[in-house]
């Protein structure tokens, strides 16, 4: 019999994992329908071009050839979108195009669309397309985007500049004449992309008869999408459906609404035969949303022990040539600004951030969003300060860590705090690193030339966030998540839940969840998502939600259903519901003696309700939706250490250990938990000493293949050692907070102060992300 | 449109035969021609290893190669290898451990996990370097390197 108080908690293999190993996913490009036809986009090989006559007569001709479709044979069909944010009126752009018209603004950017029986049929017939191209001057660096008289990134925009925002608490003037310390630093952020294994993919289908739509698609928020294909393609909602099977990955990259991917259901519509399209490498590295390109400048004041006084950040970040659809990409910087210092003590602060359009691929979400910045300016100026006044850098935390434990506190951003275990967490990360020791082995090694640092990263992530984020915004974003629950015939249970899934493991955690509050086995448990038709209306996944929301409607529904299939036990038994529970999928007395399995309750209530004895049979299919109403998200928190050692001949950075010690309340599922802080961790290592998009002045992508964008791989990353501090929230019945985004969040903040950390004896520090030998050996070389 | 070319191998224990462009690579022609999706294509220019397969008992890039070039040899997929128990503990020791997120890496790392096993019985470093061709943007590798790792302490006659 189970246990059924340890279901929860359990390392429980996830079911969809075997099929997996097997090759039996089923990815969006696996699947194949009959007439499928295939998309290949001609893009823009300029930055910033012009788009005149385009000679299509040719392609037309070619083999396997369909159609050959310009943006203005899609303007017919699929209206513009422009995003709106109520609170930032000035985050805009122009109208966006399924495919672009008149003017390409990024090198990458979709402008014919060229559909054929064959992907390769289709690639050949591109070139046969022919376009009078004019080149427009293109901007590159923000720096560049504002400066006087820069030429604009998009000819209908007056100027560049995307957003403009201060923010002031209390007196920094004031703190920073009196600190006894001051310290600045320069940091640069590369843009960085997803780089999900599976490229951005879509499989359109429409009913001419019925006028319906079904997508298929490689996304994280089917019901977003669902509302977007039918608004600009004026359908009924209810003509439309999305369907997410298995997603290979998405990290935040895979929650926009793309061009490329609008235009393939508008060609769905149009030709009237299904198409497909998978974007390949190569046009992922320039069609993808990018992320995080920014220039920081941040100041940091301290008193005489190191207590925080202010501190001032000044963000500049690059959005590319659009705001993405429908979240903007304003949320990198302003993110940036308000996170600053948040697991600090701290009165005074300002904080300015702006953003700028540029000839680059538009920017948006990935993984953290902000929050990595926002941690790193404030851990790299922590540890500045720490070495003026000879402070142990894990000292100087220690003494500046907010005390929200009992009560909910702000960040001087903004930011809610509450039940916080940073003290906790820091002295487990100590314990685990064997902090002392390290010092110790650093100081002799020093001795003999050898350069290593250790680093630490005090982070708090802002997980499960709830609508006063895209509400106010007046952004269609939803931030519910819903499940809706369902005795089967054969007492088995369903749950359909508007959580998605591309790898995380939530529907394994929902299983345990329902398996523990209703009372049956794991296995007796079928979990439902990723389908406009199939799931409640709900959010998806992103900003950390799926256990700490999805769970907890999961948890909702399945309490409700329990006293209902009780109720209706308790008069087939003519006891007491009281006297009754669920254990093992039978219904059990009070003395544990099983009277009849859950099985029996379902025939019962489903095929001779006319025999059950109550005036109203209660329902044995139960929604529940949940969303964080009174708080803006709930907070997770922890430290992370890393330990490297830079070789100052070759420029060289090796990671030799990394640990973390995070809080993410009651953890359902350690296995997934782990997971997640490992391949969040390995993210933010890859930021830090690895990744970016690398332009040129002239706005081309020079490195837009997986040979020239390095990203992690398994010979250089460390093993991960993980401490959990476990503190329930009480914002939800479960507990549970969220943990997709913490490795992402304060990773590379501790690469960047563990690397000054190993070169302080040298005089100097690194300031731009990542980390390449060239930058590290610069940096050297000038204090020379 | 190139040329046509008569292929024939020995695919899963079975043999194939086909007519294919000369242009066609073999990734392509496994999932789209033969419909067998679970070797699964990353970029398309041998980096990320989503694509290996085993030719003659060796891990490959069905990406890197094209199908006329099969032409003769014996090619194993991940369908053929989990059909004939060939990587079961591999592939137990994955769930178990939870060495997958998304999975769609999985079948190319089995592909090289594989390779590696039948050569040695590897260390922690020796896996990290045979799965240096295999990039895996979720897992941060720890659980994979645990779960090869775990096979290759088994017995000699139980290891895959």
């Amino acid at each position: 019999m189970t246990d059924s108080q340890s279901i929860i908690g359990r390392r429980m293999p996830r079911p969809e994992a075997v099929r997996l190993a097997a090759g039996r996913g089923r990815y969006t490009d696996d699947i194949d329908v009959a007439k499928l036809a295939h998309i290949a986009f001609l893009r823009s090989p300029y930055p910033h071009a012009r788009i005149g006559a385009i000679d299509s007569t040719a392609a037309r001709a070619a083999q396997g050839v369909i159609a050959v479709v310009t943006g203005d044979d899609l303007a017919a069909i699929c209206k513009p979108w422009q995003t709106h944010l109520a609170l930032l009126p000035g985050h805009k752009s122009p109208p966006q195009h399924p495919l672009a018209r008149h003017e390409a603004c990024w090198q990458g950017e979709a402008v014919v669309a060229v559909v054929a029986d064959t992907r390769a049929n289709a690639e050949d017939a591109l070139e046969l397309v022919e376009v009078a191209w004019t080149e427009l001057p293109a901007i590159a660096t923000p720096e560049a985007a504002a400066s006087h008289n820069a030429p604009v990134a998009n000819s209908a925009m007056s100027s560049n500049l995307g957003l403009e925002h201060s923010v002031s608490v209390g007196d920094p003037d004031g703190a920073f004449r009196d600190a006894a310390v001051i310290v600045e630093h320069d940091f640069s952020f590369g843009r960085q992309t997803g780089v999900t294994l599976e490229p951005r993919t879509i499989l359109a289908e429409f009913d001419r008869r019925l006028q319906h739509l079904t997508v298929h698609h490689s996304h994280q928020v089917p019901n977003q999408m669902r509302e977007i294909f039918a608004a600009q393609l004026r359908l009924p909602l209810a003509n439309v459906r999305v369907i997410a099977p298995d997603v290979g990955g998405a990290f935040g990259m895979k929650l926009s609404a793309y061009p490329d991917e609008m235009a393939v259901a508008a060609l769905a519509v149009l030709i009237g035969r299904p198409v497909k399209f998978c974007a390949d490498r190569l046009e992922s590295f320039v069609s993808d949303n990018h992320a995080r390109e920014a220039k920081v400048r941040g100041r940091l004041a301290v008193d005489s022990d190191g207590i925080l006084m202010a501190m001032e950040v000044d963000v500049v970040s690059g959005f590319g040539a659009y705001t993405a659809y429908p979240r903007g990409s304003a949320g990198e910087a302003m993110q940036a600004v308000h996170m600053s210092a948040a697991p600090y003590r701290l009165q005074n602060f300002r904080g300015h951030a702006q953003g700028f359009f540029q000839n680059k691929s538009p920017s948006g979400i990935l993984r953290a969003v902000g929050q990595p910045i926002a941690c790193t300016v404030t851990e790299q100026l922590l540890d500045l300060a720490a070495r003026k006044l000879n402070i142990d850098p894990a000292e100087i935390r220690r003494r500046n860590y907010v005390d929200a434990t009992k009560s909910a506190k702000r960040s001087v951003g903004g930011s809610l705090l509450n039940q916080l275990s940073l003290n906790r967490c820091h002295a487990s990360l100590l314990k685990l690193m064997d902090y002392d020791r390290l010092r110790q082995q650093q100081t002799e090694l020093r001795s003999r030339k050898i350069y290593r640092g250790i680093g630490l990263a005090a982070f708090i992530e802002q997980t499960a966030v709830g609508p006063a984020l895209y509400g106010p915004q007046q952004v269609r974003v939803s931030a519910d998540e819903a499940c809706r629950i369902t005795l089967s015939p054969d007492g088995g249970i369903r749950c359909a839940t508007s959580i998605t899934d591309q790898g995380q493991g939530t529907p394994t955690a929902l299983i345990q969840i329902v398996a523990q509050e209703i009372g049956i086995e794991p296995g007796g448990v079928e979990i439902v998502s990723g389908d406009t038709d199939r799931t409640p209306f709900g959010g998806g996944a992103w900003a950390s939600r799926g256990a700490a929301l999805g769970g907890e409607a999961a948890l909702r529904a399945s309490r409700r259903l329990k006293q209902n299939i009780l109720k209706i036990a308790s008069t087939l038994l003519q006891s007491e519901a009281s006297a009754l529970r669920i254990e093992s999928g039978a219904i059990v007395n009070a003395a544990g003696l099983e009277q009849m399995k859950l099985a029996d309750v379902a025939a019962a209530a489903l095929y001779r309700s006319h025999q059950i004895p109550l005036d109203e049979l209660p329902a044995l299919d139960i929604i529940e939706s949940f969303a964080p109403r009174d708080i803006p998200h709930i907070t997770a928190n922890g430290i992370q250490g890393a330990h490297v050692e830079v070789d100052p001949e070759l420029g060289t950075i090796r990671v030799l250990d990394f640990w973390i010690a995070e809080d993410c309340g009651r953890i359902i599922n350690p296995l997934l938990v782990d997971e997640q802080i490992r391949g969040g961790v390995v993210q933010g290592i890859g930021a830090a000493l690895y990744e970016e998009c690398i332009y040129g002045h002239d706005a081309q992508l020079e490195n837009g293949s997986l040979v020239d964008y390095l990203v992690p791989m398994a010979g250089e990353m460390p093993d991960i050692r993980i401490a959990h501090i476990e503190t329930p929230t009480k914002a939800t019945t479960l507990g549970a907070r969220g943990v997709g985004e913490a490795g992402t969040v304060g990773a590379a903040a501790a690469i960047w102060t563990a690397v000054n950390d190993a070169i302080s004896p040298l005089g100097t520090t690194v300031t731009s992300q990542p980390f390449t030998p060239e930058h590290v050996l610069d940096r050297i070389a000038a204090k020379k | 449109m190139s040329e046509l070319h008569d292929v024939a191998f020995t695919l899963n224990g079975k043999p194939v035969s086909a007519r294919v462009e000369a242009r066609l690579h073999l990734a392509d022609f496994l999932r789209h021609t033969l419909g067998l999706t679970g070797t699964h294509i990353g970029c398309e220019h041998g980096v990320c290893g989503a694509c290996n397969i085993m030719i003659e008992g060796r891990s490959v890039r069905s990406c890197l190669m094209l199908a006329v070039q099969a032409d003769g040899s014996n090619i194993e997929t991940i369908e053929g290898l989990t059909e004939r128990n060939a990587i079961a503990d591999l592939q137990r020791e994955f769930v178990a451990r939870n060495a997958l997120q998304c999975g769609y890496c999985t079948p190319g790392v089995l592909a090289t996990a594989a390779e590696l096993l039948a050569r040695c019985k590897p260390s922690r470093a020796e896996i990290r370097e045979a799965l240096s061709g295999n990039f895996c943007r979720c897992t941060g590798y720890q659980a994979i390197v645990d779960a090869i790792e775990a096979v290759a302490q088994l017995p000699p006659d139980r290891g895959t």
